[in-house]
C-alpha cells in the first residue's frame, strides 16, 4: 500500500501529508523517485525533512530541518484554501463508490452511534480543496458499503458532474489504494474502477470485500512488486521498527 | 507588574465551573500539567474546546469535568481511539458529554474570527457533506462582491485559554518555536489567558529576539513556570513526545478502572508537576532528551 501510494507522487509535487501510512508513503517517495517533493503537514510545516519516521503528524522531527514553520491558520488559509496543494492524502473508515468518505460515526443515529470515530480533522477541507486526493484504507466489505453512515468528506458526490456542480475548487479523488488493489475513477460516471490487483490476490477476493457491484478495468493490471533497493529503504531506513509495515 | 502564579493559584483564579476552556497546542506543547490541576480541583461542567482533544481531554472527560467538547478530531494521534471520550459519548459514562464537531479548518476559523473581533469567518468548505446537518453553526454566507456562496462559522470566545510555551518573561511576553498550532489565535480570542512555560526569562532575553514572541504580555493574565508541564506531549528542543505513553494510554484507557487507577496514581496522589516528575524519576527526562541542534543566530542590527 505504501509503495502504491508513493507512486502517486510526482517529483516537485506539494503534498499534504496525513496521519498513518501516508507518512511512510510520502517519505518513501521523497527518498526514492521524487526527491523534489515538498511535504506540507497541517500542523504548520512546509518542506519537512524528517530523519525518523514521524509517529504523529505533529512530531518534532518534522520541524527540525524544515523550510518553514507557521501557524496552522496559514497552512489552511494560504496553502490549502490558497490552492497550493497538489496532492492530499486521506484515510477513512468507510468509502462509497464515488469516493465519498466517512470518518465520523458508524451506525444510523449520529447522536447515538455504534462507534464514534475521530471525525474530520483536516479531511473535509483537504478533500474539498486539494487539486487531487489519494485515499488509503484497508479493504473490508463493511468499509466499502453501498451507502455511507455519514458523509464527512466529499469525493465525487453522487457521481457524474455532481462534484463540479457544487463548484468544488479541488479535483477530487484520483486513486484509492487498499491492501488488495488500486482503484481509479471512471472519467464520465466517476465510479470507482479496479485498475490493479496486488500479486497473489484474486478478483473474487476483491469482489467479496466490496459492498456494490464492482466495476473492473480492462485490462486489469497487477501492482508491480518493489525492487530490492526500495524494500531495503522501507524496512531498514524508513520503518526499521515496523511501526507501519508490521 | 509580575503575573507569576503557581499552577494551583492560576487554575483556582482563572478557571471557573461552567467555563469554555481552550487548553490548546497541536501535538506540541499540550498543557497537561494544567489539565491535571483542573482535575485535582474538581472543576465542573466545563465546555472543553480543542482542535484535537488528545489525552489531556480524554483524562478530563474520564474525571467527569466536562459537559461538552468542541473539537475537530477526537483520536489518539498515531495510535487510535480516545476510549474515555468514547465511553462518555457511546455509554454516557461517567457522565454524558455533548459533542460539537468541526473540521480543523472550521474550528480554527471560529477562533480566528473571535481573535480578529469579527462575528464570523467565511471559508470554502463542507458543500455536499453531512457536517452542516449535525452542527447548526456551520452555515453559509453570500459574498457581497462575487455573489458566490461560502461556508461561514461564528466567532468563538473561550472564557480562558491555557497555552504552554518554551519561555516567557514575568509579564507574559511569550516565545515559542516549533509547531505553533492555534495558540496565538486562541490567546487573542479568549477572555483570560494563562501561559505555562518551561522557563521564566528576563525581558532582555525576549527583546533580543522579538520575532519569536507568539503572544504579547498585553493579553496574558497569569504566567506559570512548570518545567515538563507538557509531558507526555513535547516541547521542541527541551523534550521529545513520550510516544510510549500514548501507546500505553490506549491499553490503560480501555476500561474505566484503568483510567481511574491512572488518575489516582499520577494526578490525585501528586501535588503538582514537580511531584509528578519526582515520581517518574530522572530516567524519564533522560529518555526524552533530544540532541542539541541550535539555530544560527540572526543579527537584528542596532539602529541609533
Amino acid at each position: 500500500m505504501a509503495l502504491a501510494a508513493a507512486r502517486e507522487i510526482q517529483d516537485g509535487d506539494v503534498v499534504f501529508v496525513g496521519i498513518g501510512l501516508p507518512n511512510l508513503a510520502v517519505n518513501l517517495a521523497r527518498r526514492s523517485h521524487a526527491g523534489g517533493v515538498q511535504l506540507v503537514y497541517e500542523a504548520g510545516v512546509y518542506g519537512a525533512q524528517p530523519i525518523r519516521l514521524p509517529i504523529s503528524i505533529g512530531d518534532p522531527c518534522l520541524v527540525t530541518g524544515a523550510l518553514q514553520v507557521m501557524p496552522m491558520a496559514e497552512t489552511f488559509l494560504y496553502f490549502l484554501q490558497g490552492g497550493r496543494i497538489d496532492v492530499g492524502f486521506l484515510g477513512a473508515a468507510q468509502i462509497d463508490r464515488f469516493g465519498n468518505l466517512n470518518t465520523t460515526v458508524i451506525g444510523d443515529d449520529y447522536r447515538r452511534p455504534k462507534v464514534r470515530l475521530p471525525g474530520s480533522g483536516g479531511a473535509a477541507e483537504i478533500s474539498w480543496l486539494a487539486k487531487k486526493t489519494v485515499i488509503l484504507l484497508p479493504q473490508k466489505r463493511s468499509k466499502f458499503p453501498e451507502h455511507l453512515d455519514f458523509r464527512t468528506s466529499l469525493g465525487f458526490h453522487e457521481g457524474g458532474r455532481s462534484r463540479e456542480s457544487l463548484e468544488a475548487p479541488g479535483g477530487g479523488p484520483e486513486r484509492v489504494i487498499t491492501n488488495l488493489g488500486v482503484y481509479g475513477f471512471d472519467p464520465e460516471t466517476r465510479e470507482m474502477v479496479l485498475e490493479k490487483i496486488h500479486p497473489g490476490v484474486t478478483l473474487d477476493e476483491v469482489r467479496a470485500e466490496v459492498g456494490w457491484p464492482l466495476r473492473v478495468g480492462e485490462p486489469l493490471g497487477e501492482t508491480e512488486l518493489p525492487d530490492a533497493a526500495t524494500l531495503r529503504l522501507l524496512r531498514e531506513e524508513l520503518d526499521p521498527k515496523g511501526i507501519y509495515l508490521g | 507588574m509580575t503575573k507569576l502564579l503557581s499552577m494551583k493559584e492560576a487554575i483556582e483564579r482563572f478557571v471557573q465551573d461552567g467555563d469554555v476552556v481552550a487548553a490548546e497546542g497541536f501535538t506540541h506543547l499540550i498543557p497537561f500539567a494544567a489539565g491535571h490541576e483542573m482535575i485535582r480541583q474538581k472543576k465542573k461542567d466545563l465546555v472543553l474546546c480543542r482542535l484535537t482533544p488528545d489525552l489531556i481531554y480524554d483524562q478530563m472527560v474520564a474525571a467527569g469535568l466536562a459537559q461538552k467538547l468542541i473539537f475537530g478530531w477526537i483520536g489518539n494521534p498515531g495510535v487510535g481511539s480516545l476510549h474515555a471520550i468514547r465511553r462518555a459519548v457511546e455509554k454516557g459514562l461517567p457522565r454524558p458529554v455533548e459533542l460539537e464537531e468541526y473540521s480543523h479548518f472550521g474550528l480554527l476559523c471560529r477562533i480566528q474570527a473571535a481573535a480578529s473581533g469579527l462575528p464570523f469567518m467565511p471559508l470554502r468548505n463542507y458543500r455536499g457533506t453531512d457536517l452542516p446537518s449535525v452542527n447548526e453553526s456551520l452555515r453559509t454566507v453570500q459574498c457581497p462582491f462575487t455573489g458566490e456562496e461560502l461556508a461561514a462559522v461564528p466567532a468563538l470566545h473561550p472564557d480562558v485559554a491555557i497555552i504552554h510555551a518554551q519561555r516567557a518573561d514575568a509579564r507574559g511576553n511569550t516565545q515559542v518555536w516549533g509547531l505553533l498550532g492555534i495558540q496565538k489565535e486562541v490567546a487573542f480570542a479568549a477572555k483570560k489567558v494563562v501561559v505555562v512555560v518551561e522557563e521564566i526569562v528576563n525581558e532582555e532575553v525576549i527583546r533580543s529576539d522579538p520575532n519569536r514572541t507568539l503572544v504579547p504580555g498585553l493579553i496574558v493574565d497569569a504566567v506559570v513556570e512548570e518545567p515538563f508541564g507538557a509531558h507526555p506531549s513535547y516541547v521542541q528542543g527541551y523534550y521529545d513526545r513520550d510516544n510510549d505513553f500514548y501507546v500505553t494510554w490506549d491499553r490503560v484507557s480501555r476500561s474505566a478502572e484503568g483510567v481511574n487507577a491512572y488518575l489516582d496514581e499520577w494526578v490525585y496522589a501528586v501535588s503538582g508537576r514537580d511531584a509528578y516528575m519526582k515520581k517518574h524519576g530522572a530516567a524519564l527526562a533522560l529518555r526524552l532528551k533530544p540532541e542539541p541542534h541550535p539555530a544560527r543566530p540572526v543579527d537584528y542590527g542596532l539602529y541609533r
